[in-house]
């Protein structure tokens, strides 16, 4: 109870001008404010300057193999889940130069392509993104080597996250318990109020530079009523997800299974596009890929997002090693739900339904999972 | 799964993806597709390695493949001496490279072979094929120790009498007493007057004592899945037999995904894993 | 034929048979040595024995019209023959000697007979073979799925 007070009384209340001042105080600091943005018919992450520049009154409908962006009856500027980007394509950039070398007659010299000196500040972060920003870190940063462009990236980036008000239909956050509610790894976490005409941002700091950012905006403390609704807010969201996955004892079940003809049956379904790869907040692996100019004076080397549904993926001389397609789904979903846990301490997965969303044929993860399950009760 | 194959040196704490650049020094074939490369640090830093461990090699503008290292750890340029088999466009490039040419070097990378565990131990070095190469550095090992282990056999199967690597050096081992060294070939011709049949064949007309043996194995997967069993049935343990895994590899950082296999980055958990815990991961297909 | 009975017992390849068994087949034994070069026997004739190598190698060779190969070598302490076991009794390849090579050669007709005499040794006899053909017959395998060659 007084650790709540304590949290209310931090709390602070930003109107649209807030808002405003919150992004101008961004790009002031020399950050590379994103956000999101209505382009093409859905929404995605791109450079914002202006609370003008949010989808407001948009929200998006989502099922397996389905997205559409529609209207809302109100001008919520984050009432809608998330799209087909996610933050990783500026920490993780889907293309990456690695390195050059000049070639002087048999003289060559390596330069290492320099370190990002970008600094983002990332405005609508979800909570499943920042739990997959965190496994990222774990993947990039926690390990014997680490990326230095990601840790570059990672180590300067602004963080405005933003607790969900609509859960899509393919969302499953509260199974994997990554959100709707922000809990930390913020610099500063909203929560929009749109009701009765009113528009107003519930509004906490989760670190000292998000407290130094939010200390010069226009503001007032949050009354006690306004923290209620906010709560009320994730509460609701909480309770219409549109999926569910039973998520305590999966890495067992599927590693138990990994003979089940489930895995036939959905290969039948999967074209192996790698979408749901790419769609991932947390899929990592890349390839890399040399050139060359024509006169030979300079190779370079350059690292690119790969996916494990890719022949190549797994090529050895004389071919891959997971050649069918039962194989590389089996890979994935292996990876992301149980040997990811070896590997990182972590699921792969935040339950965010990029996956089922973006899959052309709307194969879904969590469907997947509970047909195995449910194979062994049979 | 907690994967516990010995440790090798470690990389400098540079960019692990940026190569540094060495030069051929030396080319000789071993077999018709099969070369070894003699390489030189340009910055004329030796390369410390541990025995079954690898480097990335660069040919610039064509690419980057793992290629275990195959010289003898007591030797300066022990750790850029690689046996390289002609397969594929880097492999060839590589192969092709005459003296003087620039190679980009990142490593050394991964496990290697017990050869601290097997001291006090009788030694079985099985290996198949161009499994020889990332044995030879464990060879060299043993033998310049010689003292320090029990009965060493290393038995080695390859496809064809043409086709067997370090011929000469074979014989060289093939004559100390301190070694017991039984080659076999798969196919042959009846000119041929050594041994015909597979590799595991060897394994009952080898003299160790099962208890107290330490196994390593290299050579394609199915014939260590094999040989592993052979071992086996001979009376040596899993956690004392020791196999080197092949995966597709970009990074060798544990970063790429690539060589995953199970929960095991072969990168950086391997090459070389101890059979107890590589467990059921071989014969689960297409795992 | 005392020393042939202790040279039966003692081989690995009937550890554990009772002794008398051990008598019984020692009288379908005999000593026998090839010198390197000779043949043991060829491909087609009748499997009327097989051999229990004591020192030296064998080959076994099949061949064909351009060329000749040898499947498999074979040494001390090893079998050399299954055919006389199973009908027509016929040699599927030949076997020579690759040195000088000292055997027991066991008398099919007289074993085969005192395995039908007596199930019983036929029983021990079976359990001493059946492992010897599984381990070649997953030899074989291996050899055909020729794990060293490169595929393409």
């Amino acid at each position: 109870m007084n650790a709540d007070r304590a949290r209310t009384s931090q709390m602070i209340t930003l109107e649209m001008d807030g808002l405003q001042a919150l992004l101008d105080a961004l790009a002031k600091r020399g950050y590379r404010v994103v956000g999101p943005k209505l382009r093409d018919q859905a929404i995605v992450y791109d450079d914002i300057a202006s609370v003008r520049d949010l989808p407001a009154g948009w929200t998006d409908e989502q099922e397996g193999g389905r997205y559409r962006v529609t209207r809302r009856s109100d001008d919520a500027l984050f009432g809608y889940a998330v799209g087909p980007h996610s933050w990783k394509r500026f920490l993780y950039p889907p293309i990456q130069q690695l390195w050059r070398a000049r070639h002087k007659g048999s003289a060559v010299s390596v330069t290492p392509e320099p370190m990002p000196s970008e600094r983002f500040a990332f405005f609508g972060v979800r909570a499943c993104e920042l739990h997959a920003i965190e496994i990222q870190d774990r993947v990039f940063m926690n390990g014997e080597m680490a990326d230095p462009h990601y840790k570059a990236r990672r180590a300067n980036a602004f963080i405005v996250a933003v607790n969900c008000g609509t859960a899509g239909g393919t969302c499953f956050c509260v199974s994997m318990n990554t959100g709707p509610g922000v809990k930390q790894g913020f610099d500063i976490a909203l929560t929009e109020l749109v009701e009765g005409g009113a528009h107003r941002f519930v509004v906490e700091a989760g670190s000292d530079k998000g407290r130094e950012v939010l200390a010069a905006l226009p503001q007032r403390a949050a009354k006690p009523e306004e923290t209620k609704a906010a709560d009320a807010v994730v509460a609701k969201t909480a309770s219409s997800m549109g999926r569910t996955m039973k998520a305590d004892d999966v890495r067992e079940v599927l590693m138990r299974n990994l003979d089940n003809p489930r895995w036939d049956d959905v290969a039948e379904r999967c074209m192996t596009c790698g979408n749901c790869t790419m769609v991932c907040p947390t899929c990592f692996c890349m390839t890399v890929e040399d050139a060359s100019d024509l006169e030979g004076l300079e190779t370079s080397r350059s690292r690119r997002w790969d996916s494990c549904f890719t022949m190549d993926h797994s090529y050895v001389h004389g071919g891959s090693v997971r050649a069918s397609s039962k194989a590389r789904y089996r890979q994935w979903l292996t990876h992301k739900l149980a040997t990811w846990v070896d590997q990182f301490g972590t699921s792969g997965c935040v339950g965010c339904g990029r996956c089922i969303t973006w899959c052309p044929v709307g194969i879904d993860i969590t469907e997947e999972v509970s047909a195995i399950r449910n194979s062994e009760s049979r | 799964m907690a994967l516990v194959a010995e440790k090798g040196a470690a990389v400098p704490a540079h960019d692990p993806m940026l190569p540094r650049v060495a030069r051929v020094r030396k080319r000789q074939r071993d077999l018709a597709d099969v070369w070894t490369l003699n390489l030189e640090m340009e910055d004329g830093e030796p390369l410390k390695f541990a025995p079954g461990q690898f480097n990335m090699l660069t040919v610039f503008g064509v690419g980057e493949i793992p290629i275990s290292i195959s010289g003898d750890p007591a030797q300066d340029g022990g750790g850029l001496v690689h046996t390289i088999r002609d397969v594929g466009t880097v492999s060839g490039a590589l192969a092709r490279l005459g003296p003087g040419s620039a190679v980009g070097v990142r490593g050394p990378f991964g496990t290697s072979w017990p050869v601290e565990e097997a001291k006090g131990n009788d030694v079985v070095i099985l290996a198949g094929g161009l499994g020889l190469a990332p044995l030879r550095p464990m060879i060299y090992s043993v033998l310049a120790n010689r003292k320090h282990y029990g009965k060493v056999a290393l038995l080695y199967g390859a496809r064809g009498p043409g086709e067997i690597l370090f011929r000469a050096e074979l014989e060289q081992w093939r004559r100390r007493l301190d070694i017991e060294l039984q080659v076999t070939v798969d196919h042959a011709e009846t000119d041929w007057y050594g041994s015909v049949g597979v590799v595991t064949t060897l394994i009952p007309r080898a003299t160790f004592d099962p208890q107290n043996t330490v196994a390593v194995v290299c050579g394609p997967e199915i014939m260590m899945r094999f040989g592993a069993a052979a071992l086996r049935k001979a009376g040596v343990g899993d956690q004392s037999m020791y196999l080197s895994m092949e995966r597709s590899m970009k990074c060798a950082v544990g970063l790429c995904g690539h060589c995953q296999l199970g929960s095991a980055f072969v990168c950086r958990d391997g090459p070389v894993f101890r059979n107890d815990q590589l467990g059921s991961l071989m014969t689960v297909k297409e795992l | 034929m005392e020393g042939l009975e202790r040279i039966v017992r003692e081989h690995p390849f009937f550890a554990g048979l009772k002794e008398g068994f051990c008598q019984l087949i020692s009288g379908c034994a005999k000593n026998v040595r090839f010198e390197a070069g000779q043949y043991l026997f060829h491909e087609g004739q009748a499997a009327d024995q097989f051999y229990i190598l004591r020192s030296g190698r064998v080959a076994l060779e099949m061949s064909a019209p351009t060329r000749s190969l040898t499947i498999q070598t074979l040494g001390e302490d090893e079998i050399v023959g299954a055919s006389w076991l199973v009908a027509p009794y016929r040699w599927g390849f030949d076997a020579k000697a690759l040195e000088l090579t000292r055997a027991i050669s066991m008398d099919a007709a007289c074993l085969r007979g005192k395995c039908e005499d007596d199930h019983d040794l036929g029983y021990e006899m079976m359990k001493r073979f059946a492992p010897v053909l599984i381990q070649r017959l997953q030899a074989t395998r291996l050899q055909i799925l020729d794990v060293y060659g490169t595929r393409s």
